[in-house]
């Protein structure tokens, strides 16, 4: 047992340095309150989604009949979600509009959002959808902070107001900060919820078996270290006749 | 009762199950002082056979097309019955596998397995060890992200630095000028049935061996040298039910970590499932930054170490291959007197040390994009690496080593 411990000991020391270079790079990104056990958070996410984002995004490997698993009703996924008539509960969302004329208006065909809280941390979503800024340089009026240049505009600007950037100069180097310049039909404090239930529900969106995952795994841990006493137990009865 | 005994005796008779049981299980003796370090030899088998029923249920519902593939997985994520499970259990027992067996591996370094009489017990080990590479790696293809596609890409480009014949290696690996659809065909065929035909092969011939020569243990003394009047060594054991029971402890523990990985962080913070690997392979995008899957990384971080020469890339890769290649020769470069490292001189245990520094260095590096310092890091490191196997016929040979004991110590 000497040698785990001195293993151990090796591997701190290894890791140490390492997750401090780690952790120095990167924008800072603001924390998503991400709680996949608020269900009106996540309903409130999925309205918001397929309100705004259904227009360009897709989310194809989702399927609406999925929402059941944050307790929509199938009434309330076709009426609260608008569902177009005559479209079935278990097909995937799909985007309103067509991937070559996004490609057409906005330069970049619009990625879809199914797994984008894999690909892209729930952080930098929940920073992303607040960092548009006005910008009268970029074809869509729109720029972002932590995406420079992006083809997307602001598509929730009615509800968040318009942002500008305001770079103050310091001693060698320049720092930008966001201002409300125009509000919008939400408080900035509003707005943040509202991005904090769609940040919640693209990551329901990005893993739903993350629902239940958590909870099974409670209890399959909890059988497994019952079974580790049991085990341990037979092994120390087992070996008992061995002699020195 | 009568009636089974009636039935073992009919098979026994046509079939030896009785002597194998016996001369495999119930009645192979093993040293009675294994110490935590021999567990991973059981567990390895375990996690083979994990990966092998997870994968055949993935296989009923993966499609190897480069067209259906990323959405395959979604699927199996999404709408087959426990495909998350089936899926995390796979990707999970993947990067397992290796902690496994680079620990089995350690165990190996430390208590002189490799030594006389178990040279072939050894090659047939590394041999399993490189095959699990060219698993690992055709598999990682299969989801079709942009870490599968740009991994592959990387790592095939490296066969076309081979002088002469390299382009055309490359080509014939990949079956086409890029990594396409055919390559996913191939990786895929590669994947479910060449590979583990032939592992699951030479994992038997790794247990035939070891029955063969028996195991090594902790004190790295023959047990054999001391045996009872019935030629049974007398600080052996049955492996059944004495490890049998002691390997079942084992097989619980790994089973908690292994499941608290699946259930509360299948992708490990983005290590054993990279984030850029949930946005679909693009040929016409390259990502910023390439990284390998952990396991490799120590040997990607010493082909990034070593500088191109007349401008080719092929030194690193002779490098990279060598520093895979360097363990096949343990047998023959250790000239210790003794095998564990319990009676092995401060020399030894300084070099051992800074070879697991070195391991766990460059795997580090290997997963950071390279920088000036980063690169002299590596090299440093490249070079302690390969100082471990190049100066150990002298740094084992001057060691002073302590007196082995006559028996084995058990408490």
């Amino acid at each position: 047992m000497n040698a785990i411990k001195k293993l151990g000991t090796l591997l701190l020391l290894i890791t140490m340095p390492v997750a401090a270079i780690a952790s120095g790079t990167g924008v800072a990104l603001d924390r998503a309150p991400v709680d996949l056990e608020d269900k009106v958070s996540l309903q409130r996410g999925a309205k918001l989604f397929t309100s705004y984002c259904l227009s360009c995004h897709g989310a194809v490997y989702m399927r609406y009949n999925r929402l059941k698993d944050i307790g929509m009703s199938e009434e309330q996924i076709r009426k609260d979600l608008l569902l177009p008539e005559g479209m079935k509960l278990g097909s995937t969302m799909q985007a309103a509009m067509d991937k070559e004329a996004a490609t057409q208006v906005y330069g970049v065909a619009p990625p879809d959002l199914s797994v984008i809280a894999r690909s892209r941390s729930p952080d930098w979503l929940y920073t992303y959808m607040r960092s548009f800024y006005v910008d009268s340089s970029r074809p869509s009026g729109w720029n972002n902070a932590i995406f420079p240049n992006v083809g997307m505009p602001h598509i929730l600007a009615e509800l968040q107001g318009e942002q500008k950037l305001e770079i103050s100069h310091g001693e060698g180097h320049e720092a930008g900060k966001l201002v409300l310049d125009k509000p919008g039909t939400m408080s900035p404090a509003e707005y943040d919820v509202a991005i904090a239930d769609l940040t919640n529900y693209l990551v329901f969106m990005g893993e739903p078996a993350k629902l239940v995952r958590h909870k099974l795994g409670f209890i399959v841990l909890g059988f497994l270290f019952l079974l580790l006493l049991l085990v341990y137990a037979l092994k120390k009865e087992i070996w008992k006749d061995i002699g020195h | 009762m009568n009636l089974l005994k009636k039935l073992l005796g009919w098979i026994d008779a046509r079939f030896p199950l009785t002597a194998t049981w016996k001369a495999h299980v119930s009645e192979y003796y093993a040293p009675k002082n294994f110490n935590f370090w021999y567990f991973f030899g059981s567990l390895a088998l375990m996690v083979l056979v994990i990966q092998i029923v997870s994968g055949i249920f993935l296989t009923m519902n993966y499609k190897p097309d480069a067209l259906f593939a990323f959405a395959s997985v979604e699927y199996i994520m999404r709408d087959v019955q426990w495909g998350w499970l089936l899926r995390y259990i796979h990707s999970t027992g993947a990067s397992m596998f290796f902690v496994v067996i680079y620990l089995h591996m350690f165990r190996g370094l430390m208590y002189g397995s490799y030594r006389n009489p178990r040279e072939l017990l050894w090659i047939i080990g590394m041999v399993i060890y490189l095959m699990l590479m060219a698993e690992a790696f055709m598999g990682y293809l299969l989801p079709w992200g942009q870490m599968s596609f740009w991994g592959a890409q990387v790592i095939v480009n490296l066969f076309s630095s081979v002088p002469f014949i390299g382009p055309d290696l490359s080509l014939l690996i990949r079956g086409d000028y890029v990594i396409s659809d055919v390559t996913l065909n191939r990786f895929f065929a590669l994947h479910v049935i060449a590979i583990p035909l032939l592992l699951v092969g030479i994992v038997v011939a790794h247990l035939v061996a070891l029955h063969e020569v028996g195991s090594n243990n902790p004190d790295g003394i023959e047990i054999k040298k001391h045996k009872n009047s019935h030629g049974k060594p007398l600080d052996g054991i049955p492996f059944h039910p004495y490890y049998t029971v002691k390997d079942s402890v084992g097989v619980v523990g790994f089973l908690i970590v292994f499941c608290a990985i699946i259930f509360f962080a299948p992708d490990m913070g983005g290590y054993f499932l990279e984030d850029n690997n949930f946005v679909p392979a693009n040929p016409m995008k390259t990502p910023e930054h390439i990284a390998p899957v952990w396991y490799f990384t120590p040997y990607y971080a010493i082909l990034r170490a070593v500088p191109p020469m007349f401008g080719s890339q092929f030194p690193g890769v002779v490098a990279m291959g060598v520093a895979t290649m360097a363990f096949f020769f343990l047998p023959w470069l250790d000239r210790g007197k003794v095998k564990s490292i319990r009676y092995r001189g401060p020399i030894y245990k300084t070099f051992l040390t800074l070879f697991v520094i070195s391991f766990i260095g460059l795997g580090t590096l290997g997963l950071l994009p390279a920088s000036p310092v980063y690169t002299v890091i590596a090299r440093v490191l490249a070079v302690v690496y390969f100082a471990f196997f190049l100066l150990m016929p002298w740094y084992t040979k001057i060691d002073k080593c302590k007196p082995e004991p006559d028996r084995v110590t058990f408490k």
